[in-house]
């Protein structure tokens, strides 16, 4: 496209050919209306003098008779700038004027009408025009009075100048401040397609120019900076995750690969390829969990499990969890309890009960108590881990609580984040994505995942709005504990 | 591991020409007849044509997928046991397959050990529908309606969920039960829990109606999962 293409084909531009348009037949009706006033006024004007004239002369002619109109009419045919003045016969005979010829059959006619003419002392050939008045006299005399239209006319063409020349500038105007305020949007909007055009061939970090008006560009422009602003900062999380993948997923792949090369180049005897195959399907299977519960976080995060969502009690899920693990915690000296009141809340059960397996899988793994500072015993309450369910205002909480080492606070926030595995747990088994998948579950429903400090220990918390309509229970509802 | 007599008839729909020839193989070895069909059309005529026990689905395949073959299968009465495979494997899949009229779902990749516990299973529902009320293993006996569990002359006391743990078990004597089919039966979970969950409540139910007795019924099968049998047999 050509610059003046881009510049006529901009909505300023379009705008100001609209706005030219309307403003140009504005003009010319105004001056339409001028003049036509004018002339209207200048015709009343030539009709009063000529009908004073007329009736001056009659009066003349009726005290004086013949010889006082002649000389009358004579006299002021003379007078320099004169109107016209013409007394005919009963035949059509001239007798006194200063008309030198009519178009034909203006004098037959009596009353008002514009003619053609020519004086007397006229030389030239150029035509004249006039108003005239033709009226009887006594005795069979007519008697013409007119006016000279010469005024009216140049007046028009005054008029019809001014309106050439004001459309003219108009449109000369208003083309050209349209190219003007053209240029500068354009020049604007070109600033921004160049930034942008940076910023799709991948330099995420480029922003628009935002100017100081405070203009709608600018606001444009400040909102689409916003959004860069976000875009660039979910790119980074992706690129982040993305990583933290490839690390996570190649680590354990290269470990596999080792294996496998290994038993090739040293293996001798069955049970030695056995054993090394055994581990390597040992090892794919903890890829397949680690793939799982990513796709896993990916669909919660994304609202896809949005689907399978029912009316439920998460205080039957605490219990379901319990039972489950209540062995696996015993057979690792430690003592899980359950305490719940109804907690109604509306969501994916499968998801809730295994972002409630996770924390409680965490805390049996993590949430052995340390020794005390003054290497105390560690009683039997220490050893306790606490699955909790029940219902605060508007939320329901799911918790979790151990009297392990806990996790310091400045570390909470890193720990929910994908593969993130706290140093003092690195030696531990697992994916690392266990709080992740918590907390992308409770996103899923519009709740949180929330560590806090249980003095010592780690109090894991899913904060998941209850279901409506369902009042707060009462105080006196029972406690179920088991 | 052996199929029950006589011998087992299995058709394996599945498009990926490499997987479907390990299936085939790996089911023959154990004693299956396996037959193949490699798209949806051609595996709706063969399940409707041929007699089978089992019928294995891969849910996308060329020509018809697997969900919409099972829909015009279970139009036609044919009631035989349906077992989905799928790279897609969340929940709602599942429920969504399970919904089309498949009997189990096996999320890809899966193992071929789980695959073979699961294809026995459904296959045994084929041939023996009647639920029987009282289960025995060896000299083991769990009444369903009285809840009631004796080894011998010896009453055991088991809590509800070890109840339904045996249930399940005794249910499926003689095959083998993965850690994945108790937790979706006994359970109702169908995620994949990180710890040995599973094995310490066999290992609390084993304690008690193993222990003391000289002759064990619940035998751990490497690399597989759980299968309760009279040792002699």
């Amino acid at each position: 496209m050509t610059a003046f293409g881009k510049l006529i084909r901009t909505t300023a531009f379009r705008l100001t050919l609209v706005y030219l348009f309307l403003f140009a037949l504005f003009a010319a009706s105004l001056l339409a209306f001028f003049a036509w006033n004018t002339r209207r006024l200048i015709t009343e004007q030539i009709t009063i003098t000529v009908n004073a004239e007329t009736s001056e002369i009659t009066a003349i002619y009726n005290r004086r008779g013949l010889r006082g109109l002649v000389s009358a009419v004579d006299g002021r045919a003379l007078r320099p700038g004169a109107n016209l003045y013409l007394v005919t016969t009963l035949a059509g005979r001239a007798i006194a004027g200063n008309v030198g010829s009519l178009a034909p059959g203006v004098m037959g006619t009596e009353g008002w009408s514009e003619t053609g003419y020519r004086r007397l002392e006229d030389t030239d050939n150029a035509d004249h025009r006039a108003l005239v008045l033709v009226s009887q006299l006594d005795g069979g005399f007519r008697l013409l009075i007119g006016r000279d239209l010469e005024e009216r006319r140049r007046l028009f063409g005054i008029v019809a100048k001014a309106a050439q020349w004001s459309i003219l500038v108009v449109v000369v105007l208003g083309i050209g401040g349209g190219i003007f305020v053209s240029r500068r949007v354009l020049q604007r909007i070109d600033a921004m397609t160049g930034t942008t055009r940076r910023i799709m061939a991948g330099d995420l970090s480029g922003r628009l120019p935002v100017g100081r008006s405070g203009d709608e560009l600018d606001r444009l422009a400040e909102n689409l900076n916003a959004m860069l602003e976000r875009i660039e900062a979910l790119m980074a999380g992706l690129k982040e995750v993305s990583d933290n993948i490839a690390h996570d997923l190649k680590t354990p792949l290269t470990r596999l690969r080792n294996r496998a090369e290994e038993a090739l180049a040293k293996s001798r005897c069955e049970p030695e390829y056995r054993a090394a195959l055994e581990r390597t399907i040992e090892e794919s299977d903890g890829l397949i969990r680690t793939f799982n519960a990513l796709l896993m976080i990916a669909r919660a995060e994304s609202g896809q499990a949005r689907g399978n969502m029912d009316d439920f009690d998460a205080a039957e899920v605490a219990h379901g969890i319990h039972e489950l693990y209540e062995p696996l915690a015993e057979e690792d000296g430690m003592t899980l309890r359950v305490k719940t009141a109804p907690a109604p809340v509306h969501g994916n059960r499968e998801l809730i009960s295994q972002a409630l397996a996770n924390l409680v899988e965490n805390a049996i793994k993590y949430g052995k108590p340390v020794a005390g500072a003054q290497g105390s015993v560690v009683s039997m309450d220490a050893r306790q881990i606490l699955i909790e369910a029940r219902r605060e205002g508007t939320s329901v909480l799911l918790s979790v609580t151990d009297h392990g080492a806990g996790i310091p606070e400045r570390d909470r926030k890193h720990a929910i984040e994908r593969f993130v595995r706290l140093d003092s747990s690195r030696s531990q088994p697992g994916s690392g994505l266990g709080l992740s998948l918590a907390s992308a579950v409770t996103i899923l429903h519009g709740g949180e995942l929330k560590l806090g400090d249980a003095h010592p220990g780690l109090a894991a918390t899913l904060v998941i709005p209850a279901r409506d309509g369902l009042a707060a229970p009462a105080q006196d509802v029972p406690q179920k504990v088991a | 591991m052996t199929a029950t007599s006589p011998q087992m008839r299995l058709l394996i729909i599945e498009d990926d020409r490499e997987s479907a020839d390990y299936l085939v193989k790996a089911f023959r070895e154990v004693g299956y007849v396996a037959d193949l069909a490699g798209d949806g059309e051609e595996g709706l005529a063969m399940a409707e044509g041929g007699d089978y026990d089992v019928l294995v689905v891969d849910r996308m395949l060329p020509k018809r997928d697997g969900l919409s073959l099972i829909g015009a299968l279970r139009e036609k009465s044919n009631r035989t046991p349906v077992l989905i495979l799928s790279a897609l494997g969340q929940v709602d899949d599942r429920i969504k397959g399970l919904r089309a009229g498949g009997d189990d779902y096996l999320p890809k990749p899966y193992s071929f050990a789980e695959l073979l516990a699961r294809v026995e299973v459904l296959s045994r529902r084929n041939v023996g529908p009647v639920e029987e009320t009282t289960y025995r293993v060896g000299d083991l006996e769990l009444d369903r309606l009285s809840h009631r569990v004796a080894r011998g002359k010896d009453e055991l006391t088991l809590q509800p969920r070890e109840f339904r743990l045996l249930e399940y078990l005794m249910k499926h004597a003689g095959q083998v039960v993965t850690r994945t089919m108790l937790l979706e039966n006994v359970w109702d979970y169908h995620f994949d829990p990180q710890t040995n969950v599973i094995d310490v409540h066999i290992s609390r139910l084993r304690s008690k109606i193993d222990k003391g007795f000289d002759r064990p019924l619940l035998h751990t099968i490497r690399g597989a999962g759980y299968m309760i049998r009279d040792g002699i047999r």
